[in-house]
């Protein structure tokens, strides 16, 4: 930990996630073209925009499921994939890297619930295993936070027997039992059925009201337009335009903003 | 975070469900006839029954004599002898095969190179003259040193003394296998979605817990089926370990007992009993295994009785399913509301 992390007050003042400059190339292709912003504690923020606008990427980024090519990115003070001393970067060995990802939850498109293990045994799988906490209290954790997202009685059930919605349900409970401070979302309903949308942005919602930290790259703009705090609109991996979701939303001051709008709303 | 009330929905009313109210006739038609069908099923029962009661009386299987050798003690312990023999070598071959499927895996080049290389040679040349060479190991390196190059050994031991004819079928035996092996666990390794591994990874695992507790569990699905067939292909090829040589396994034993008595067709028959309830056995065990690693794919534990559900519990012994893909995971039929808090449609 970094100094800036060690007093508990001092904490406060630094942002959840700080990317400065942030690139990102696979090959020649170069997806992010610098991506600079900042979430605070307690900040809902949606990533709009079209697909391959590198949305995905940069929130992949930071969990370090991707290598930046270029720039900084550090989660609550703590530089990602990074350590620096004396003016050097020295890259981390994977237990490092392993332990910044515990404190970051991360929700996928395709829910990625492990299909060998009941709902429970996915919820428990990584206190049990990253944590070593005690069975017995990671169980009745994961019970607890199985209720919270209304799949209670469906602790014991296969992924293959649930609904995508329950899956993704399931998905985000599993995330939350890392007990992490932010949580990522990877266009957490893309893959749902129309019907099943809304029992999973309900459980978003309900995190968000209780001040969990979360980046949310989506299409729903209803749930941007009531959630969020801030909403980043991207396109070919820069930001475009950001600010608050309801002014950007009904007056978008840049023209692929407006295009792009126009086509989703 | 407290545990106060749930996210989701409230569960609401649902409504009633609707009323199946069918009100057409079950069709009655004349079955369509296949005479042709029953022409055949005669003419195969019949050619079938002439070659067993042809064969029951045919002098030169000499059944007497099949009877006395089926449980002859020579044959038994040599049928013994066969089975140490096969899960000696598949369990080496097997922990090799994982070795090198991860070697091929790796992002290390070098590393890379040499789980190719022995591939390529230890697939691209027969057993039996590998079997063969094995046997004349001694003849290459005469004693097996243990210690730094260039230097006096700490240990020395002649290879002769070392190594056994067994020891070295069983070498013989892994090593070739290990190479057939290590393509079936890749294959089975590459069977698992990326996204499974980028979510263990996303939740902390290191490298190794993503390995035994995500990948290894659910390739296994992929990898069992062929194995088995390695298991059964293995236990036959024992019979080749004679090129060592080694001579107390079950076929070689048969042709040494036959060599005494010139009356060699029973005893082939006697060892292919044997052979055929070793191989029965294992594509029972196999039929379970593959259902203990189907948990939560493709088993119906909600609706048993689906006689459309694929039954992938079935004994697919000899049917190699290597490179398939994942399967369809087909949801259930989604009849509760969702989201409901309180007891499902489950029941």
């Amino acid at each position: 930990m970094s100094a800036t992390t060690a007093g508990g007050v001092a904490s406060m003042d630094v942002p959840m996630v700080l990317a400065e400059q942030v690139t990102k190339s696979f090959g020649s292709n170069e997806v992010l073209k610098g991506i600079t912003l900042e979430v605070k504690r307690g900040e809902v923020m949606c990533l709009v925009g079209p697909s391959g606008s590198g949305k995905s990427t940069f929130l992949r980024c930071i969990n370090h499921l991707e290598v930046l090519s270029a720039g900084r990115l550090s989660v609550d003070g703590e530089l990602i994939g990074y350590r620096e001393a004396n003016g050097k970067l020295y890259e981390m060995a994977p237990k490092e890297a392993a332990k910044q990802r515990r404190e970051i939850g991360m929700v996928f498109q395709r829910f990625n619930l492990f299909p060998h293990m009941t709902a429970l045994q996915n919820v428990m799988e990584a206190p049990l295993r990253v944590k070593g906490l005690p069975k017995a209290k990671v169980e009745q954790t994961a019970r607890d936070l199985l209720a919270r997202v209304g799949l209670a009685d469906r602790a014991d059930y296969y992924p293959a027997h649930l609904s995508g919605g329950q899956q993704q349900r399931v998905a985000i409970a599993r995330a939350l039992a890392m007990e992490p401070k932010l949580m990522l979302f990877d266009e957490p309903t893309s893959a749902l059925d129309p019907e099943l949308v809304g029992e999973v942005l309900d459980v978003m919602k309900g995190l968000a009201k209780e001040g969990m930290t979360m980046i949310v790259v989506t299409h729903e703009m209803g749930f941007a337009r009531e959630v969020a705090d801030s909403l980043v609109f991207m396109d070919a991996g820069v930001v475009v335009e950001s600010g608050l979701p309801s002014e950007v939303l009904a007056n978008p001051r840049h023209a692929r903003t407006q295009a792009f709008l126009s086509k989703v709303l | 975070m407290s545990a106060t009330q749930p996210y989701g929905p409230a569960a609401g009313s649902t409504p009633p469900p609707l009323e199946a109210t069918s009100t057409s006739e079950p069709i009655k038609a004349i079955r369509l006839r296949h005479p042709w069908r029953v022409v055949f099923a005669v003419l195969l029962v019949a050619i079938f029954a002439w070659f067993v009661v042809d064969a029951a009386f045919r002098p030169a299987y000499d059944w007497p004599a099949v009877g006395k050798y089926l449980f002859d003690r020579r044959i038994s312990m040599a049928a013994l002898v066969t089975i140490e023999l096969t899960v000696f070598s598949m369990v080496i071959a097997i922990i090799l095969g994982v070795i090198l499927a991860v070697m091929r895996l790796s992002p290390n080049p070098v590393v890379k190179s040499v789980a190719w290389f022995y591939l390529w040679i230890f697939r691209g040349t027969p057993v039996y003259v590998q079997l063969t060479i094995w046997g004349l190991i001694s003849l290459i390196y005469t004693s097996i040193d243990i210690g730094l190059p260039f230097m006096t050994p700490w240990i020395s031991f002649s290879t002769n003394a070392a190594l056994n004819t067994f020891t070295l079928a069983v070498i013989g035996l892994a090593l070739n296998e290990a190479a057939y092996m290590a393509e079936i666990v890749r294959a089975g390794l590459l069977s698992v979605d990326k996204g499974q591994e980028e979510a263990s990874v996303a939740l902390g695992m290191s490298w190794s817990q993503t390995m035994t507790r995500v990948i290894l569990p659910q390739s296994m699905r992929v990898i069992i089926p062929p194995t088995g067939n390695e298991v059964i292909s293995m236990l036959k090829t024992t019979s080749l370990v004679t090129a060592v040589p080694f001579s107390l396994e079950l076929f070689t034993r048969s042709r040494d007992i036959s060599a005494e008595t010139f009356n060699p067709i029973p005893l082939l028959i006697v060892a292919s009993i044997w052979y055929l309830f070793f191989t029965s056995i294992l594509m029972v065990g196999q039929y379970f295994l593959e259902k203990r690693f189907s948990r939560g794919v493709g088993d119906r534990q909600t609706d048993k009785s689906d006689p459309a559900a694929p039954s992938t519990g079935a004994i697919t012994g000899v049917v190699p399913v290597i490179g398939a893909g994942q399967p369809t995971v087909v949801l259930p039929p989604k009849t509760d509301a969702p989201g409901t808090t309180g007891d499902g449609g489950a029941r």
